[in-house]
């Protein structure tokens, strides 16, 4: 006990906690976890990325949370204590978007409050933050909500370009004169089944440069 | 004490609902003010683009207060005073009976023509869709349209936000040759549209019928106005 307690703030293992979900351990390419929401803010990046941030915030502040009570949790009731934290922190960012960033959540519509529904949150904190300070915890939480958002930013970046043509809403294709030459936007990238697809691309590249991500047959 | 005991497990529910809930008001009460004036903002955005303009969030009060010169409380009967028409909860006028509605008519001003914007609010498929209309000077005329949805299909009821179907309505007309009232209806599979006709959005018929009972059910509530006053208004 003594020697956790000296280990600095950001130690190697501390920062493994970040870095490991963002990579080798990513919670959407690797558990293939929380893809409901990845297929669906991933249509343009302005709300992909506002989706990632709260995920962030919500991930960490209930994992934190979670971590601080969790010698005083009930273990019978502990799902729904979980669930109450959770449902309370995305509450606080719904009501935080809608009042600072009004069309952004117009657009995120009914998918902040299923940030409590993501499986991610609710993984973590059973996993990791029951069981872990209060600093590994948010550190954890951080880490997966990047590894979540750096999928969702890839994901949104290339049905946003090909579907219509803009990076973050500059017009990116208009501007290199694509469409002069008859070049046309591919309505399939908007629609869901393509964020499936052009996940579904990304986990293929990302085993096949983790080879002891593929399980043995 | 025994973590796992009945009256721990009750307590410590009890203080963390307190704490939650708490948290919770607290937040909401101290929001509201900002998000009540980002949903009037929102009601101006969506009044100028029925008019055919485009304003940004930031200049929808700037641009709203140079418009918009008039509103009026209109009447079944035709009578009408001038007010407020913003506060207006429409989904509340609306289930009252006839004689005690009042429902706003705004009146811009836009490069000396005048446009008459009607607030409509009605049923989709699955919740609430609303909108503004404008008329032209004749008062029959159809400037401009905009909608708005609260939980229509994704791609398909949705769509009556769009400009492919809102471009439609530009140029119908709510009246007949006679002076009768006809609305406008939203049809499917029609090869020739009329004057008071518009293509409905495929896949999408009980939003699109929701769209035509919309405006039928609101026009209806100004004909005696616009049959008695669209000559001295204009």
């Amino acid at each position: 006990m003594k020697e956790q307690e000296k280990e600095s703030l950001f130690s190697p293992q501390n920062l493994k906690l970040i870095t490991d979900p963002i990579g080798k351990k990513n919670p959407i390419t690797v558990l293939v976890l929380g893809i409901c929401s990845a297929l669906a803010v991933t249509v343009q990046m302005k709300p992909a990325i506002v989706m990632a941030l709260s995920v962030m915030v919500v991930l960490a502040f209930s994992n934190v949370t979670i971590s601080l009570i969790r010698k005083l949790i009930p273990t019978r009731i502990r799902i729904i204590v979980q669930l109450t934290v959770i449902s309370f922190m995305v509450i606080i960012v719904d009501q935080i978007l809608k009042a600072y960033a009004y069309d952004v959540s117009k657009q995120l519509s009914v998918f902040v409050g299923l940030i409590i529904t993501n499986c991610i949150i609710m993984g973590r904190l059973e996993a990791f933050a029951l069981g872990n300070t209060p600093w590994k915890s948010f550190l954890d939480g951080i880490g997966n909500a990047a590894g979540y958002g750096l999928i969702l930013v890839i994901v949104s970046f290339f049905r946003e370009l090909l579907g219509s043509g803009t990076i973050m809403g500059y017009p990116v294709f208009e501007k290199l004169g694509l469409y002069s030459i008859g070049y046309e936007n591919n309505g399939m990238m908007i629609l869901p089944p393509m964020a499936l697809i052009t996940l579904g691309v990304i986990i293929w590249i990302h085993r096949s440069r983790n080879k002891d991500l593929i399980e043995k047959q | 004490m025994n973590k796992e005991s009945n009256s721990y497990t009750f307590f410590f529910t009890v203080v963390m609902i307190v704490i939650v809930a708490l948290g919770l008001s607290v937040t909401a009460i101290t929001l509201k003010p900002v998000q009540q004036h980002n949903k009037e903002l929102e009601k101006k955005v969506n009044i100028l683009q029925s008019i055919n303009l485009n304003p940004t969030f930031e200049e929808a009060d700037k641009e709203f207060n140079k418009y918009i010169v008039k509103t009026l409380l209109v009447k079944k009967d035709g009578s009408y005073t001038e007010g407020n028409g913003l506060d207006l909860n429409l989904k509340e006028e609306l289930n009252k009976p006839d004689d005690q509605r009042v429902l706003p008519l705004f009146i811009a001003q836009v490069n000396g023509k005048k446009y008459y914007i009607i607030p409509l609010y009605g049923k989709g498929l699955w919740g609430p869709i609303w909108g503004f209309i404008s008329l032209e000077e004749d008062m029959n005329t159809v400037y401009g349209v905009s909608f708005g949805h609260k939980s229509e299909t994704p791609g398909l009821g949705a769509k009556i936000v769009t400009e492919e179907f809102r471009n439609q309505f530009k140029g119908k007309k709510i009246f007949d040759e006679n002076g009768n009232f006809t609305s406008i209806l939203v049809e499917k599979n029609l090869k020739q549209l009329d004057a008071h006709q518009v293509d409905a959005i495929s896949g999408a018929t009980a939003t699109s019928k929701g769209v035509e009972n919309m405006l039928e059910s609101v026009l209806s509530h100004y004909i005696n106005f616009i049959k008695q006053h669209k000559n001295d208004l204009a």
